[in-house]
């Protein structure tokens, strides 16, 4: 599913809304997410999950271009914990179903 | 504090003009959208934001972290998150305004 896909299925369970408006709302969430973790600040979805930042040390790294050693900062990166209702769902659509894109 | 679905209503109130009952289902069905898509094994991929996606794992032996017993941990479907690089790139900025 992509981002359109899923703007096209909102848009049918929500039939008063306009298109357009169902557009901007998930762009509104997506850009509101982004816009917290940029910020350290932690999402918490009931039943779907938690999102927040995991450090990174420092470490030495190295360019795979000329082999020299180049000093990689700390960094942050997004980090998704699912919550136990979509562990469960998903787990159970196991048996049933491959994945597929 | 942590952001809730309630901010995201807010916001949708705030930005968009939806009204309280709008925001607040557009949320509850955005997030349930992305579940039901996953149970039914169809990853999700939110360019710019990143990638739910879906893992089979086979069963292997596990162990008890405070006992040391073994118990096999048994085959099952799990779903990871992997953020784009817009995100990364926004994240990844953060370190710098500590």
């Amino acid at each position: 599913m992509t981002k359109s896909e899923l703007i096209e299925a909102l848009a049918k369970h929500q039939p008063h809304l306009a298109l357009k408006d169902v557009e901007l709302a998930v762009k509104c969430i997506i850009e509101q997410m982004s816009q917290s973790l940029s910020s350290n600040e932690r999402i918490e979805i009931r039943g779907f999950g938690s999102f927040s930042l995991r450090e990174r040390e420092a470490r030495m790294g190295r360019n795979p271009k000329t082999g020299e050693s180049v000093a990689l900062p700390k960094k942050y990166v997004p980090h998704f914990k699912p919550g136990k209702e979509l562990r469960d769902r998903v787990d159970m659509s196991r048996e049933h179903c491959k994945i597929t894109d | 504090m942590a952001l809730t679905k309630a901010d995201f209503a807010e916001r949708l109130f705030d930005e968009l003009g939806l009204n309280k009952r709008e925001a607040k289902d557009m949320v509850d069905l955005f997030f349930e959208e992305i579940k039901g898509s996953l149970e039914n094994g169809e990853q999700v991929k939110l360019s710019g934001f990143g990638k739910f996606e879906l893992r089979d794992k086979n069963s292997r032996p596990g162990r008890n972290p405070k006992t040391g017993e073994e118990i096999p941990i048994t085959a099952r479907r799990v779903v990871t998150f992997r953020s784009g690089q817009k995100l990364k790139a926004r994240v990844e900025a953060y370190a710098g305004t500590e």
